[in-house]
């Protein structure tokens, strides 16, 4: 059996105005070691999930993907992402073309340090660019210069990376079309092969919730975040990255393993506080926080809070949820008579492709990903 | 001490008219007519102290809480009267306050020799006071003027005794002083009502007669009938007989209210109480029948019977489709206790099934409309409110329309409308506002009077159909709520009426569906155009909101077709979320109405029904 290792590491220097991810910064965790002594003693904890995991899954799984996600995975020593990549190795079997993915801060690297993970095993990095806008950046409240973008990314090809990805965020509060654009443009000016750009969720309980609450803050404007979803569609396809999901384009070849496990409802396993796992449909996911996981781990108990057997009717609901966000769409031959009707209308007003649809596929176009939700509901059963 | 006790007091079937006091009270809401009634029931005695609660006449608990009388009731006093100790029997017959119900006030009044007016001499008479009054008038009532309230620091007793004086014809020293509250002045009212107020004539040999002035359902007993004995008596034994219908009934009980129940051994002339015959609807004991007996008919009714007639029309829809057998039960029960409510099943393209309600009035409708969602535990949609229009047709055919959807297209001759005539009582500084809200609403002005210095009384012809929307809110905003108003129907007139049709997409949507007149026809289109357009959230499509008589388009919005409706991030952990969030939306979206392919929220129905424009703030996303 395949299986996909997300790895969470729930440490920042800082929190953004706008994230709602289950991640700490030391002064919240009450932390005063220094954070190399954080690294190591959080990923002694990882280890040890990942060994129990063996038992679990056993250990003929082969591993196409491991994705450092957070938090900021950079901020660790490039020898313990080493030790997480071995034990897995260890415990499992790498798939010989295995991808493996950190998500990097650009503050927080050196090129020195990106050779590190390289020679550690990681062939892939995602940095969080968001915007090339200094104002936008300040609305989502984040520290990064965006002048460190060209470097590090430089850095990262000089010392041998050949998958580099950036994330954008569209729609921020006082983001226009001119700021969007000029980010699409700084981020194609980058050498990368990946760009995942998201629509800004402003997130209940969130720093930027409150402020928008406030009035400090404007809202967001869904029909211009749906004009810069087209302008970035069309300024990535003609540079030659194709869109193959929703918020996701890549150059051929160059789409990320990782995500598309999730989308095909593969298995994969989530190590760390909150980081959620599917294996067979059956979802469980660890307790959320940091030190109740480390409870849990050292006690050598399950850090798992919680699962659900998912229903046949849920999976169907999954799929159509998740395949319909992809190129490939939905096959029509596992759709039923209502499903088909209903969705008729949507290729007569233009939003599924009819010539998909003529050769049996449900696919959305540009306009129809637009409102991918919308169409959804018309067929979740 | 004046008060009797029961038992010694003269008895039902037993007592000499000559002894007998029957009279209403006159009042507007929050005159403080239930307090007064409270402070008779403990001064006779009827009701002990420790049993005493607030507004104890009161029986429902809208009643209670709106302060204000549905339906009426009878009570005996048992009294000895401080000016010649005597002792005597005083009948309180309750009147409703309320202008949908002047049919039943006029009833209580005719069961009646006199009345208190009862005024708060911190706010002066009001217009359906006055209307009362005027009835009583008619009715050869004695009118005992009263002003209550006169603890209140903001009372003006002098003031309000002038305006009373000159309303009546009496002196002003001769309007009595009261607190309902701390009880002055009550006993001092209790022998008046003795001195002044005739006792009741009638004929004890002749066949019997016995106005029905209420008739009440009672889950347990059945209707129960309340009378006035004119002539004969009625005795436990009788077979009776209704003079309308000629239909039969067995005589389960009669009795008093003192003021609960209590069987008698009759009742004589002049006297009121009840009767139980086991009649399960109340249509078959209509208020203004004429009670007979089986074995001794009389051969003449009692005067003044008619069959209440409604006058404003709605349609009430179940929120949820598949409550429609329980509205239906519902108002089966309901019409038990309530005569002048009429309904027929209707289905509406745009809400499903319901019925076509017929109500007195605009009260009588939210009344009843509260009673289904309360006791039926019911969720309504009501369509805006209806009269009832006679419509002639090219051809000579005649047509009565309560239901803007069945207005006939084009080919109309002509077009009657319900016509009242409104009276106003206000502020006199009010006087150019409400004159321009009369205007506004096709009055013609038809006298002014003043009741004193600063207040004066309107009087105007309206239509109806103009009163029926949201007329009372506005005058009420206008006049900083001073303004009370009173109408009664006088007939029908021709009207230059256009129906106004909504459409959604092309496709015209029922319930919004609007009898109007022409000069307004604009404005209706644009206020729920506008509306709707705040109302509908964005589809797929554009959606066009027209508003439209016959075939051409008269007002227009747009409803821009969304945009961006999509969750731009869906990883690992986000799956069991969004794939939990999409089932919510899914839930929410069945519970849609479907207007060709628009999807309109069920609470744009409600909102855009309500005359209410404040109401309409939930701005769509």
């Amino acid at each position: 059996m395949e299986l996909a290792f997300y790895i969470h590491i729930p440490y920042c220097i800082k929190r953004c105005g706008y994230c709602d991810f289950n991640t700490y910064t030391p002064a919240e965790l009450q932390i005063t070691s220094e954070l190399k002594d954080i690294s190591n003693s959080y990923i002694d904890l990882l280890i040890s999930e990942i060994k129990s995991a063996r038992i679990e899954v056993g250990e003929s799984a082969v591993i196409p993907s491991i994705f450092f996600g957070g938090g900021t995975p950079s901020l660790m020593q490039a020898s313990d992402i080493g030790r997480v990549i071995s034990t897995i190795k260890d415990q499992f079997n790498l798939a010989k073309d295995v991808e493996i993915t950190l998500e990097t801060n650009p503050d927080t690297v050196t090129k020195e340090k990106l050779a590190q993970f390289l020679a550690a095993g990681v062939n892939r990095l995602s940095f969080g660019m968001q915007s090339a806008v200094p104002h936008v950046l300040a609305t989502l409240d984040r520290t990064h210069n965006p002048d460190n973008l060209p470097q590090v990314t430089k850095w990262a090809k000089e010392v041998g990376y050949k998958e580099i990805s950036v994330d954008l965020i569209y729609g921020t509060p006082g983001e226009s079309k001119e700021d969007w654009q000029r980010s699409i443009d700084a981020a194609l000016s980058l050498p990368i092969t990946h760009i995942s750009a998201y629509a800004l969720i402003v997130e209940e309980g969130t720093k930027l919730a409150a402020q928008i609450k406030r009035g400090e803050v404007g809202n967001v404007d869904d029909d211009l975040s749906a004009d810069k979803y087209i302008m970035a569609d069309q300024a990535f396809t003609s540079a030659g990255f194709n869109w193959y999901e929703l918020s996701n384009w890549a150059k051929p070849n160059s789409q990320s393993r990782h995500n598309i496990f999730y989308w095909l409802g593969k298995n994969w396993w989530g190590a760390g506080p909150g980081a959620h796992s599917h294996l067979n449909g059956k979802r469980f996911w660890n307790v959320k926080h940091p030190n109740l996981y480390k409870e849990r781990i050292i006690k050598g108990e399950s850090a798992v809070a919680e699962f659900e057997n998912l229903e046949s009717i849920q999976i169907e609901s999954e799929r159509l949820m998740l395949s319909i966000r992809l190129p490939s769409g939905v096959e029509k031959s596992t759709l039923n008579d209502k499903q088909i009707l209903d969705l008729a209308g949507y290729v007569e007003s233009g939003h599924l492709d009819q010539a998909n649809w003529n050769l049996g596929r449900a696919t959305l176009t540009l306009d129809g990903r637009l409102i991918a939700d919308r169409i959804l509901r018309e067929i979740l059963l | 001490m004046p008060a009797i006790s029961i038992a010694k007091a003269p008895q039902p079937a037993a007592t000499n008219p000559a002894q007998i006091r029957n009279f209403c009270i006159i009042a507007h809401i929050d005159h403080g007519k239930s307090t007064l009634a409270d402070r008779m029931l403990g001064l006779t005695g009827v009701v002990e102290d420790r049993n005493m609660r607030a507004q104890y006449l009161d029986r429902m608990d809208i009643e209670r809480e709106r302060g204000i009388t549905i339906k009426s009731q009878a009570v005996r006093l048992p009294w000895r009267s401080g000016i010649d100790n005597q002792e005597y029997i005083l009948n309180m017959i309750d009147t409703p306050g309320h202008v949908d119900f002047t049919y039943e006030v006029s009833r209580s009044l005719a069961a009646c020799e006199g009345a208190v007016l009862l005024v708060d001499c911190a706010q002066g008479i009001e217009a359906q006071t006055l209307a009362n009054l005027y009835l009583a008038m008619e009715n050869n009532l004695t009118i005992i003027p009263v002003l209550n309230k006169i603890d209140l620091p903001a009372a003006q007793p002098d003031k309000f005794a002038e305006e009373l004086a000159k309303l009546i014809g009496c002196q002003p020293d001769d309007c009595l002083r009261v607190s309902g509250k701390t009880g002055a002045g009550v006993e001092v009212l209790l022998d008046q009502i003795v001195k002044q107020i005739p006792s009741p004539v009638g004929d004890p040999k002749a066949p019997t007669r016995a106005l029905i002035f209420d008739s009440v359902y009672d889950s347990y007993r059945g209707v129960v009938t309340y009378v006035r004995v004119v002539d004969g008596h009625l005795s436990p034994r009788d077979q009776i007989q209704m003079y309308s219908t000629g239909v039969r009934h067995e005589m389960l009980e009669v009795g008093v209210i003192s003021p609960e129940p209590m069987a008698s051994k009759g009742l004589g002339v002049g006297e009121v109480g009840y009767l139980i015959t086991g009649v399960k609807d109340v249509r078959q004991s209509r208020v203004g029948d004429t009670v007979t007996t089986h074995n001794n008919p009389a051969k003449v009714a009692l005067a003044g019977y008619k069959d209440p007639k409604p006058m404003v029309f709605s349609g009430l829809f179940p929120l949820d489709g598949a409550e429609y057998p329980m509205l239906r039960e519902a108002l089966d029960k309901l019409q038990l206790n309530d005569a002048a409510l009429v309904f027929e099943p209707e289905s509406s393209a745009a809400l499903g099934f319901g019925f076509r309600c017929g109500f007195l009035g605009l009260l009588h409708m939210e009344i009843v409309r509260e009673r289904l969602e309360r006791e039926a535990g019911l969720t309504l949609i009501s369509t805006a409110p209806s009269v009832v229009y006679n419509v002639t047709l090219d051809d000579g055919n005649n047509l009565v329309v309560t239901n803007p959807s069945e207005y006939p297209d084009g080919k109309i001759a002509e077009v009657l409308e319900p016509i009242v005539k409104a009276t106003i009582l206000a502020p006199s500084e009010f006087i150019g506002t409400i004159m321009e809200l009369c205007q506004q609403r096709r009055g013609i002005q038809k006298g002014m009077d003043y009741l004193s210095e600063d207040r004066v009384e309107i009087r105007y012809t309206l239509p109806l159909a103009e009163i029926v929307f949201d007329f009372f809110d506005q005058l009420k905003s206008r006049t900083r709520g001073y303004a009370s108003l009173d109408y009664e129907p006088i007939g029908e007139e021709a009207g230059d009426l256009v129906k106004v049709d909504i459409l959604l997409q092309g496709e015209k949507v029922d319930a919004f569906s609007q009898i109007v007149h022409r000069d307004k026809a604009y404005a209706y289109g644009v206020m729920m155009t506008g509306k709707l357009h705040e109302l509908i959230p964005r589809q797929q499509f554009e959606v066009p909101i027209q508003a439209a008589i016959g075939a051409k388009i008269i007002a227009r919005e747009n409803i821009r077709a969304i945009r961006k409706d999509v969750l731009a991030k869906c990883y690992g952990g986000d799956i069991s979320r969004k794939r939990k969030l999409l089932e919510k939306q899914k839930e929410g979206k069945k519970r849609m109405k479907m207007v060709g392919r628009v999807e309109v929220p069920q609470e744009a129905f409600i909102a855009a029904l309500t005359t209410d424009a404040d109401k309409v703030s939930e701005k769509k996303k």
